[in-house]
């Protein structure tokens, strides 16, 4: 029995040498998931926690961008839409049919993938810009009418009186983390497989994929759902940690702001936005010590960042620290001489 | 109701016709989608409120010193800013959204949420078809139409507009042909914030200005030219009245739900994009080279 135990515990062991530690990104995601669930040991105070709740859900909202325009190329400036809409089917379930969280949670996300489609299926005609510039509209479209309907949607002062997420502020905590965590890690898995190939290849070629035999339609309709059920699944937890479903989870601004942190990390790597909103979310609200000064020390950060690695922060940097194999195509830290599979020279 | 649907639409249309046109000319030569383009208006409305209360000067110079300025400011931020990362689409998305949100808050922190307004250029008021219309508005249209068919001439008639207009059907070609793209560039944009300036110095005795002011402005070009098709003028400035048209159309018609106005606008938009999908008339663009 104890064989067997060790035996696991070794090989789990051999798998972290072999490899997570060999590369320094893998080493820093490790590191930064441990820091993460460790971090409620060393300090719970409620607005640092706060502060990493909220950065945790816009990482998979920003990621969930990513998997759609950045992996796709299907450019969207209303991807608020998404958030919006699965925020407040939730909390319409919790409020008028006393859902618990576990519920209408999934159900929002559910109705985020719906409405993927519906704007997926009109969508799929338009490219480039015009398919940005229609797919900002929709937001903007629903909040005018949500405003029509004030009864139901509370109108500008949104719908309030939502079932907290859970008891108390840490187990929210644990509750968000885990699931960015494992979306996060979920949507890399997806990006990473044959689907991701061909999403790159939609991006890079549409016509070339379609000559090759797949049916882009299909990848392209798969995106939007896909991005629609995690962008939902973060529109629902944002509402019921918020507690609140307002007109602000649709603005222009939200949907801006995925884009903003997305391009800041690097796209299409899915690890490069949820760093992205790591890194500049808690940015914004630490520098709260200078109120009128904080956007626009916000903005010039970023665009000085972009001016001098266009290609995004951690994209950047990752190339840097790590070069590809020639010859396998695997990583390597840059320090090596040669490659740790196939022991071609680096050079 | 009617008349003042037709008089305020008139000059509605207008303004988002200077705006537009010089958005889809910076798309239609360089393929940048400029978000800070509406940014470049609101800072001229904000410049000659500086210019007539902190430096005294009277209101006709400050107009054009403030045009010419935010001309400047834009040839500026274009070279410095938006130039260098232009092979990066999506970077130049988010780097113009973050020159917006600077221009936003500096003005923010200069001058406040709410700023005074700006006196009119002109007082009194003329009698048309029944409706008092104030010579301000009347100014503002007369003075958008000139300024549209001064561009119009311009790029139909002189060297300039002829190289513009070919490096905005093939850069490549017209490179070939001995073109100067890069100036062309330059040129474009140049005309593009001059026309954002000129509109911004038009509405700002009209409207009170905030540093949000910007914002639906840039959804509505956004929808124009889309609507019109990208990089067609004549589709910006038909656009233009289309929707500038509803906008007015849905705050007379129905007061209690002008909050519906860009919603009713943007639902125009995405139904004739879905029947044409390049816009009314925009010609499809072919793979980019």
């Amino acid at each position: 029995m104890t064989g067997i135990i060790s035996g696991y515990i070794n090989r789990a062991y051999k798998e972290l040498r072999g490899e997570i530690l060999v590369l320094p990104s893998r080493t820093v995601a490790l590191l930064f998931c441990l820091t993460l669930f460790l971090l409620p040991l060393i300090t719970s105070e409620p607005y640092t926690l706060r502060i990493l709740i909220m950065a945790s859900i816009f990482a998979i909202f920003a990621a969930s961008w990513d998997l759609l325009s950045g992996f796709t190329g299907q450019m969207n400036f209303g991807h608020a839409l998404f958030f919006g809409v699965a925020a407040y089917t939730s909390a319409l379930l919790n409020l008028h049919f006393s859902l618990p969280v576990w519920l209408s949670i999934p159900l929002g996300a559910l109705g985020a993938v719906l409405a993927g489609l519906v704007i997926g299926v009109p969508c799929l005609r338009l490219r480039g810009p015009y398919l940005a510039l229609a797919t900002l509209a929709f937001p903007l479209i629903l909040t005018g009418i949500l405003f029509v309907f004030p009864g139901i949607t509370g109108g500008e002062l949104g719908v309030s009186g939502i079932d907290r997420l859970s008891s108390s502020r840490v187990t929210d905590y644990y509750i968000v983390v885990t699931l960015m965590i494992s979306l996060g890690f979920v949507m890399w898995k997806i990006t990473d497989s044959k689907t991701g190939i061909i999403f790159h290849a939609i991006r890079e070629d549409e016509v070339t994929a379609r000559a090759s035999g797949i049916n882009t339609t299909k990848y392209k309709l798969l995106a939007f759902c896909l991005s629609g059920l995690f962008a939902g699944i973060a529109g629902g937890l944002y509402v019921h940690f918020m507690r609140i479903a307002g007109p602000s989870t649709l603005e222009l601004m939200l949907s801006f702001q995925a884009i903003l942190w997305a391009i800041f990390g690097g796209i299409a790597t899915i690890y490069g936005p949820i760093a992205g909103v790591f890194i500049l979310y808690p940015l914004l609200e630490f520098t709260r010590f200078m109120p009128e000064w904080r956007m626009l020390f916000f903005a010039v950060i970023v665009l000085l960042v972009l001016l001098f690695m266009p290609e995004g922060l951690i994209t950047r940097v990752r190339d840097k620290i790590e070069k590809e194999c020639p010859r396998c195509k695997l990583r390597n830290i840059a320090t090596r001489k040669s490659c740790r599979v196939c022991g071609v020279d680096l050079g | 109701m009617i008349e003042n649907i037709i008089i305020n639409g008139l000059i509605h249309s207008g303004v988002y016709a200077l705006l537009a046109v010089g958005f889809s000319l910076v798309f239609g030569v360089a393929r940048i989608i400029n978000l800070a383009h509406t940014a470049f208006y609101m800072l001229a409305a904000y410049l000659i409120f500086t210019f007539t209360s902190s430096f005294g000067l009277n209101l006709p110079l400050s107009v054009i010193l403030s045009v010419v300025a935010v001309t400047i400011i834009g040839l500026l931020s274009y070279k410095l800013l938006i130039d260098p990362v232009r092979e990066h689409e999506t970077t130049v998305l988010i780097v113009t959204i973050a020159l917006a949100i600077i221009i936003q808050e500096v003005m923010l922190n200069r001058y406040g949420g709410q700023a005074g307004g700006i006196p009119s250029l002109v007082s009194g008021y003329t009698e048309i078809l029944g409706v008092k219309v104030t010579n301000q508005h009347l100014l503002t249209f007369g003075v958008a139409l000139i300024v549209l068919l001064g561009t119009w001439a311009l790029l139909l008639k002189t060297k300039v507009g002829i190289g513009v207009r070919s490096a905005a059907q093939d850069r490549e070609v017209a490179n070939l042909m001995g073109i100067n793209v890069a100036r062309i560039g330059m040129i474009t944009m140049a005309v593009a914030v001059a026309l954002a300036a000129i509109a911004g110095a038009l509405v700002a005795p009209l409207f009170a200005l905030q540093p949000h002011m910007w914002m639906h402005p840039l959804v509505m070009v956004l929808a124009i030219v889309v609507l019109g098709g990208l990089g067609s003028i004549k589709g910006s400035f038909v656009g233009a009245f289309i929707l500038g048209f509803a906008e007015t159309s849905v705050v007379f018609a129905i007061p209690e739900g002008s909050f519906l106005k860009g919603a009713v606008a943007l639902s125009i938009m995405l139904v004739v994009i879905l029947i044409r999908p390049q816009g009314l008339f925009g010609v499809a663009f072919e793979e980019e080279r």
